[in-house]
């Protein structure tokens, strides 16, 4: 681990442990909803970064096409996973909210919940499509392309979901009575610090396993003297070594 | 201890509502813990491959020490007058 990413890990740790405990010991009890609000500010951070993620994974995808360089592909792959993950969590938590707060654990008339499902579930299709292409230059020029298309979707998705009229699911920022107190704001934006702090975190810690696996690969290689087998190491065998940061 | 604690702690109320939120925080926290476990066993793997390439180097420092030595004995005995 350098030192970059201990320090990272470290805010990391620091900015979520002090999200949390604002929740619980200075966040106000909601007048609406009361204590089950809380998961706001969990559920809340984790969708807004998981999306996010995902347009960041195009970002690298479109820069992969354009300079045909391995490290924005493995950027790219590692964003999407990471944020597959969020997004797993923020169903489970969406779900929990739903059950306390509604009576039930899934509401398929909610665009904002069906929307979301549509993202995770389009993204859930990344890793078949990407693996059923055995040659690995052709392998992250269709994942790239598919990142892109994907990460265009996720705005115009919002959008789509923000004009629809259908408004069971609270809106979080934009409300008739003028939004969130300054209190919840402040911890709100502690939490989606500490998530995105995490998402980042989790995201360098896995390119830097990645670099390592592939070094090792080609240290192994070297020293038996062998030829790389096809397929070998996946995402981590294409990072050119020393550059994924 | 701590756990009574944090039962008696208002902030925490363990009613109906309290156990959601519970269960959500604490879904999150096991995806994590998860997620750095299965992490660990790749970085656990990384350095049983690196522990092996240190043989397989060691070992093939050896073998090039070996050939070096043996060649040298072979010139030094090219070298000595035969009786």
């Amino acid at each position: 681990m350098n030192l970059s990413l201990r320090a990272l890990a470290i805010a990391t740790a620091v900015l979520i442990g002090a999200g949390f405990a604002l929740v619980f010991f200075h966040a106000p009890i909601d007048a609406d909803q009361g204590f089950i609000q809380k998961i706001f500010y969990l559920h809340v951070p984790l969708a807004i970064v998981a999306l996010i993620g995902f347009v960041v994974a195009a970002v690298h995808a479109i820069r992969h096409l354009r300079s045909g360089d391995p490290i924005h592909d493995a950027r790219s792959y590692v964003s999407i996973h990471t944020s597959v993950i969020f997004g797993v969590a923020v169903l489970i938590t969406g779900a929990i909210w739903a059950k306390a707060s509604w009576g039930q654990w899934w509401v398929w008339d909610e665009p904002t919940l069906v929307s979301f499902l549509i993202v995770f579930l389009l993204y859930a299709t990344y890793y078949p499509l990407r693996y059923a292409i055995p040659d690995r230059e052709r392998q992250a020029r269709y994942a790239s392309v598919f990142a892109i298309t994907a990460g265009a979707f996720v705005p115009l998705n919002f959008m789509a979901v923000r004009a629809a009229e259908s408004l069971v699911h609270p809106r979080t920022f934009a409300t008739a009575d003028g939004g969130l107190p300054s209190e919840v704001w402040l911890v709100f934006l502690v939490c989606l610090a500490g998530i995105a702090a995490l998402w980042w975190t989790l995201v360098r810690f896995e390119l830097t396993a990645k670099r390592t696996s592939a070094q090792i690969s080609r240290l192994r290689r070297a020293l038996e003297g062998g030829a790389p087998s096809p397929g070998s190491g996946g995402v981590a065998a294409r990072i050119a070594p020393g550059v994924a940061r | 201890m701590a756990l009574a604690t944090l039962a008696q702690t208002p902030a925490v109320p363990l009613d109906e509502a309290g156990q959601y939120v519970a269960g959500a925080y604490i879904v999150f926290v096991v995806l994590l813990v998860v997620y750095v476990g299965l992490m660990a066993a790749k970085l656990g793997r990384i350095s049983r491959d690196l522990e092996e390439l240190a043989v397989i180097a060691e070992s093939k420092e050896h073998d090039s020490r070996q050939q070096t030595a043996d060649s040298g004995t072979g010139r030094e005995a090219a070298r000595e007058p035969v009786a």
